[in-house]
């Protein structure tokens, strides 16, 4: 390593106004290899947005499965080949895609779709930056996650199919090639991607905590940072501390998986033949996991968080409300999420002590949560709203943050999750809070800053049918799956017509199947809008079409690499001077007047 | 050029800063292995082993390693290019004779009988062990980076930068060593 990426930073600097084409760039090192960090982000998106296609696609057609078990759809076997023999779904790759559709969703999409693309994008436009602290480890980033991306796709197609023991990966099923047709190389490549990617978000992660510690324009301390910036920020706290844990874990898991030791197996009987492992813990692996994956859940959660709130504030034209009670609970968050891990090992045989102690810290998130929503309500009350596109996500990630959030008390509760555990009541909890919501935070943050990615406006006609549907539809296909939970259907099965206690939610699985559907169609109507107003949407003609306070809108509509094409504006202020002495917004760089009052 | 450094402002150098989070990262995944190993100790099927000797020698070998990359760093500061050279070879060389210590020390565990599939105590040790050993693998690929820089005329260009970097992730490597090594006669 050497100073390289401040000579670059320079550099660019020299050639901020490279959209302007007097510049050397090629295809390859504009689009390709790009050092920048706006086109990182895009890079990040559309790979986020094709994986989000595979992964609906994939729910789509386990629900075929569960809504209609005992239907034959012919042309699946021409999509499907001998996964779907004569129109069924085989039980194999049925939780082959359950696993796939876990995984995509949770890392691909959410993590590296969501926080890829807004911390790269936001961050140095937001603090004031031409570009990240190294701009050849955040390209590095992204072409580690293409490599996991090319091996994950390429477990879709390998002879007995992808890992299919839960996105979790638990062992025994993922520790022994012989456990079942995904614990093979489909799930050797899993890990394998797995590993890349948590290089690509490591990576990732270094250079955003560092760009936000270091490269601040003048003036910009951090209580005047926006709130996404914050949020960024304590998602890459939280991905840099819980990632390497996993890889530990995923680490052990290769070694007994490849290697011949015991870290995770003891006393295993496959097919009439006793395996020589002794000594090893099934539970210990689940530590190790949970330990990330709970963080993963804020990871995912976060950013949607730090973008609705920008959003609600601007588009209620009022300050946000409580600033600083906002960083301080995702502050509380970030510490809570590394103290929780076993609320989801309640029934493992974790001592009940133990147990009790988690479900105290547990609850304890309900706290810096309900700060939170009782902050945006209080943004949006009496606030002079507009009710964009953007907008209209983004208190539908409230709404759906609230619903999801009520059910993780039930859940959290170490005697109540007895009987709740691995039933569709958890889908419908963590679909609605983690999953659905945070897809609105990204839907939310797309809509806002669409304009600044590619200088123009997506189409608010499809936008409002591609939200009223997405909302009214997620509520149709998570709700009832409280009630088949509290009936105790278990999740993860492949068939529940055989057993007399769940044959009466035929018809609602049914219907979920269908919404389903619709709310997947609906998707795809969102990404034509999105790729066709790339090149045919109309064209943004001010600088700060929403009439925001933070830095982006300063640049030009185009901006090239290093972002300005003069001097990084000073900032003088907050970014949440709305509707302050009777103005409408003051942006940050905007000196203080002689009688302005505090805000 | 001076355009963009002016307006940058850079607070700590964003490299060094970048490498202090990555050692966060990286304990936290030394931590995540210790516990798990803690975790695992306590339970049946544990068998106690003894180091061997070379661990000791290795130890030796990356003391004296962290101490002559900080002599090292000095003398570059002080311009000292002739013994900031002699210094770095001196690191480097301490560095894979810390690595093949390493080595001899796993040969000796083997013929005893201590292999990395007869025991999960023994298969944490090597996991644990020899992800540290690839940390100062990484290490010594930069030293010889360090090394080969610090014949050529550019390193007359003053910037610490590099140097600084490599003895701060050197110095890591040994501590971290120390710890472990500390974890694993205490916790056995």
């Amino acid at each position: 390593m050497s100073t390289a990426s401040l000579h670059e930073t320079t550099h660019h600097a020299d050639h901020a106004d490279a959209h302007h084409g007097h510049h050397k760039e090629t295809f390859i090192t504009k689009y390709v290899f790009s050092q920048d960090h706006k086109t990182i982000a895009k890079q990040f998106l559309v790979t986020g947005i094709i994986w989000a296609i595979i992964g609906g696609l994939f729910s789509v057609i386990f629900r075929l499965q569960l809504g209609y078990p005992d239907a034959t759809f012919p042309w699946l076997e021409d999509f499907l080949g001998h996964w779907a023999k004569g129109g069924k779904l085989n039980p194999e790759f049925y939780y082959a895609l359950v696993t796939m559709h876990g995984t995509i969703l949770v890392f691909f999409v959410l993590t590296a779709g969501l926080s890829g693309t807004f911390a790269n994008f936001l961050i140095p436009l937001q603090i004031g930056a031409r570009d990240m602290a190294s701009p050849m480890l955040n390209m590095l980033s992204y072409w580690f996650f293409f490599l996991a991306s090319v091996i994950m796709m390429a477990s879709l197609f390998v002879q007995t199919g992808p890992a299919s023991g839960g996105w979790t990966i638990y062992p025994p099923l993922s520790a022994l090639g012989d456990a079942s047709m995904g614990s093979k190389i489909g799930m050797d490549l899993w890990l394998v991607s797995m590993a890349m990617f948590i290089v690509s978000s490591l990576l990732g992660g270094l250079n955003y905590i560092t760009t936000i510690l270091n490269m601040r324009t003048k003036g910009m301390s951090m209580t005047r940072m926006p709130l996404t910036i914050w949020a960024l920020f304590f998602t890459a706290v939280l991905g840099v501390l819980s990632f390497p844990v996993l890889l530990s874990g995923a680490i052990l898991l290769l070694f007994d998986r490849n290697l011949g030791t015991s870290f995770f197996l003891s006393d295993i009987v496959v097919a009439g033949k006793v395996l020589p492992n002794e000594g090893g813990s099934a539970i210990l692996f689940q530590h190790l996991f949970w330990f990330l994956g709970h963080p993963e859940v804020y990871i995912i959660l976060l950013p949607a968080m730090g973008m609705a709130s920008e959003i609600l504030s601007v588009n209620s034209r009022k300050p946000i409300f409580g600033y600083m009670a906002m960083v301080g609970s995702l502050f509380a968050i970030t510490i809570l999420a590394f103290l929780v891990w076993a609320h989801h090992m309640f029934v493992t045989g974790l001592n009940p002590f133990l147990g009790s102690v988690f479900v105290l810290l547990t609850l304890l998130i309900a706290v810096p949560s309900a700060i939170k929503v009782f902050n945006w309500l209080t943004t949006l009350w009496k606030g002079n709203i507009r009710f964009t596109p953007a907008m209209l996500f983004a208190i539908g990630f409230v709404s759906l943050f609230i619903s999801g959030g009520l059910t993780g008390i039930f859940l959290g509760n170490s005697a109540l999750d007895i009987h709740l555990h691995d039933t569709y009541f958890v889908i419908a909890h963590f679909h609605i809070v983690m999953g659905v919501a945070s897809f609105f935070g990204m839907f939310a943050g797309v809509y806002h800053w669409y304009p600044k990615m590619f200088g123009r406006y997506l189409n608010n006609t499809l936008a409002y049918i591609h939200f009223w549907v997405t909302i009214i539809g997620s509520y149709l296909i998570f709700w009832p799956m409280h009630y088949e939970g509290l009936a105790g259907m278990p999740r993860r099965y492949y068939d529940f017509s055989n057993w007399e206690s769940f044959k009466m939610f035929g018809g609602l699985n049914e219907f979920i199947s269908l919404i389903a559907m619709l709310v997947f169609a609906v998707q795809l109507l969102f990404v034509f809008n999105f790729f066709y107003s790339i090149w045919k949407g109309r064209k943004v003609t001010t600088l700060n079409p929403w009439a925001a306070n933070t830095l982006e809108w300063t640049t030009p509509i185009r901006p090239g690499h290093g972002n300005w094409e003069g001097d990084i504006p000073e900032v003088h202020r907050w970014p949440y001077d709305y509707a302050k002495d009777g103005i409408d917004h003051i942006a940050q760089d905007v000196p203080v007047g002689a009688g302005e009052s505090k805000h | 050029m001076e355009r963009g450094v002016t307006q940058q402002r850079n607070r700590i150098h964003p490299h060094k800063f970048t490498l202090w989070v990555g050692i966060g990262s990286i304990v936290m995944m030394f931590a995540g292995l210790t516990s798990a190993y803690i975790v695992k100790r306590n339970q049946a099927n544990w068998i106690s082993y003894d180091l061997p000797l070379a661990f000791w020698y290795s130890t030796a070998v990356i003391v004296l390693s962290s101490i002559t990359v900080h002599l090292a760093s000095k003398s570059f500061k002080e311009r000292a290019m002739a013994r900031y050279r002699k210094l770095m070879l001196g690191t480097l060389l301490l560095g894979v004779l810390f690595i093949i210590l390493q080595v001899i020390g796993f040969q000796t565990l083997w013929s005893k009988g201590i292999t990395l599939q007869a025991n999960v105590s023994f298969s944490f040790l090597y996991v644990i062990v020899g992800l540290h050993a690839l940390h100062v693998i990484g290490g010594v690929v930069a030293l010889i980076v360090m090394a080969l820089n610090s014949f050529s005329k550019k390193t007359r260009i003053y910037s610490t930068v590099p140097v600084e970097l490599i003895s701060t992730y050197w110095h890591f490597v040994d501590l971290l060593w120390i710890y472990l090594l500390f974890f694993l006669l205490m916790i056995k």
